[in-house]
């Protein structure tokens, strides 16, 4: 097919999409319809707030079932500022996230535009290769890398985890970055190699460009799921001041020993999930495009 | 240069990254875990051969850890994928406000797992969480149960967290795949007089399949490495020990490297068959990826 083709084939089902927004279903199926929506929306929050509800109450009250806090404080986020473990892991997490993501989107990027665009041999074993790397289970590469940064000095360092962190986060950002690559039409290419450019300058000037959106939802996936990882963090990491948040606030410990310190966590969970909430919201189309490319084709 | 030289060289980096960071972990795992090495002299290690696989093959605890994390992918995987469909269903009906629903459901997925983890463990607390005080205002059984401290209650409440935080996720890949059906589809079975119900099970599920058996994949895939649930639920007691969680405890609370690491190459093994079998099924969607161009 040619790309002419898809676009006006992609042209085409979106205005069947839009179609379909306007038939409606019966009266009885539009209430069934809210009521499965009221229901999945419930879900969906309830947890939440029940973290939001959480980190408001102090004392007692956490030990409670009350589903709004009788008297909210907000002293649970005041101390984990205090806290320099927390404030720390801030900023490890945000210095190794944001270090393989950025490491990512840069050679993931070139690995991508080969794939999309490029006619060689291998292309299918290359792309079959840096997908299955999805699939390693982090404790099989844990285990080993727990002896070897022991034996080379990379134990508890943050380059210690932003190497592991690639093993997933270059392959998504590869896998988003080809599928969106794939949809820039290459006439434009075409037209600067015609006029002198060379590949590298086409893929520059015009794709780099052309791809921002694409490099703005691969970006925002890969950091996410950096900020989020859990395992290799707490194996990698033996100390406060190389523990990313995920890590540290597993080790978070209450003012008795055994006891967790409810309140800190949830204000902990909620200070650093509503940025990544937020994000979600504002680029939610993004990055379901981001996570859905390639689920339907073929 | 020519067209298959720059793709060298573009590919090359990324191929070196997974090379190292992925590729040679895995070959040194199997190493160590060829060797036994001592916990009392640093540095001092023999070669044992497959003995620490014959040990995690013939030791209880292996096949617990085994059946606890199929257990836990068969059921979590299910349980998404019906609710996932019925999310995406409603989604897709018509209505206003979908763009609302969807940045919801996103949030879920969103969240630190690690943080919602112990949320859970709190909401499920036997005297005083949420769950038993809902089911004792609702005058319901069961108000009593000890949810974490119980075989079966704690796998139940694991799977339930997992079901929370990915079946919104699985909502939105299968809503991918719903709006690529076209409605003439569906125009002409009702002109034919077929019901809803014939409809979606004979034009909808068949043009989803293919949808379905990639989110298939990505969850079932994430369930069997399940790690950070167990971990902050329960640490692993009463029987939700995934193969993960095992290898990690035998590895760093126990500093048995051997023994851990052999456990880990075979949780990767486990993982790759199970993948590799998936890919035999759906092969040619990520062979159309690369054939596209």
């Amino acid at each position: 097919m040619s790309t002419a083709e898809v676009t006006q084939e992609r042209v085409a089902s979106r205005a069947r999409v839009r179609e379909k927004a306007g038939r409606r279903p019966g009266r009885g199926g539009q209430i069934l319809v809210w009521v499965g929506v009221l229901l999945t929306i419930v879900f969906c929050l309830f947890p939440f707030y029940w973290i939001i509800n959480t980190s408001l109450k102090t004392g007692s009250e956490l030990s409670t079932g009350h589903v709004f806090p009788h008297h909210p404080s907000v002293d649970n986020y005041t101390s984990i500022f205090k806290n320099a473990d927390f404030t720390t892991a801030l900023k490890t997490s945000a210095i190794v996230a944001g270090s393989s993501t950025i490491i990512a989107l840069t050679i993931g990027s070139f690995a991508a535009y080969a794939l999309a665009r490029l006619r060689f041999k291998f292309k299918f074993l290359i792309l079959a290769i840096i997908l299955s790397t999805t699939t390693f289970p982090p404790i099989a590469i844990a285990a080993p890398l727990f002896k070897l940064w022991t034996d080379i000095g990379f134990y508890n360092t943050y380059q210690g985890l932003i190497l592991p962190f690639l093993t997933f986060v270059l392959p998504l950002t590869i896998y988003i970055l080809t599928s969106f690559f794939q949809e820039i039409p290459k006439d434009l290419e075409e037209a600067a190699l015609v006029d002198g450019a060379t590949r590298f300058q086409a893929f520059r000037k015009i794709v780099i460009p052309l791809a921002a959106p694409g490099m703005v939802t691969a970006g925002l996936l890969a950091f996410i799921f950096a900020w989020n990882e859990f395992l290799l963090s707490i194996t990698l990491t033996s100390s406060a001041h190389r523990r990313p948040v995920s890590a540290a606030i597993a080790f978070f410990t209450g003012s008795q020993q055994f006891q967790i310190p409810l309140g800190t966590i949830a204000a902990a969970t909620v200070t650093i999930t509503v940025p990544l909430i937020v994000l979600v919201i504002i680029f939610q189309k993004r990055i379901v495009a981001g996570l859905t490319a390639g689920a339907v084709k073929g | 240069m020519s067209e298959r030289r720059l793709a060298a060289y573009l590919v090359s980096p990324s191929l070196i990254v997974i090379a190292l960071v992925a590729a040679y972990p895995i070959g040194y795992a199997i190493w160590l875990s060829l060797n036994q090495y001592s916990v009392i002299h640093p540095g001092l290690s023999r070669w044992v051969g497959l003995d620490n696989y014959k040990d995690a093959l013939t030791s209880h605890d292996f096949w617990s850890a085994f059946k606890t994390t199929f257990i836990f992918t068969i059921i979590s995987v299910t349980l998404e994928l019906v609710l996932g469909l019925i999310m995406a269903l409603l989604m897709h009906s018509a209505f206003r406000g979908r763009g609302v629903l969807r940045a919801v459901v996103l949030v879920p997925w969103a969240i630190l797992t690690v943080g919602t983890a112990m949320m859970w463990k709190t909401i499920f607390d036997a005297d005083l969480g949420f769950a038993n005080q809902l089911l004792k205002a609702l005058h319901l059984p069961g108000s009593h149960t000890v949810w974490l401290g119980q075989n079966g209650y704690a796998l139940a409440v694991m799977i339930f967290a997992d079901v929370w935080k990915t079946a919104p996720f699985m909502a939105l890949l299968l809503l991918a795949g719903l709006q690529v059906i076209p409605d003439d589809v569906y125009e002409a079975a009702k002109v034919d007089g077929a019901t809803a119900w014939q409809r979606f099970w004979s034009i909808t599920m068949p043009l989803l399949k293919p949808a379905i058996l990639v989110a298939l994949i990505f969850r079932t895939l994430d369930a069997l490495r399940i790690f950070d649930l167990p971990f902050v639920l329960t640490q692993g007691a009463n029987g939700t020990t995934s193969l993960s969680l095992y290898a990690y405890q035998q590895l760093t609370q126990n500093r048995l490297i051997g023994p851990g690491s052999a456990l880990a190459v075979l949780t990767f093994v486990i993982v790759m068959t199970v993948s590799f079998l998936y890919i035999r099924l759906v092969g040619g969607n990520i062979r159309g990826l690369a054939e596209e161009t």
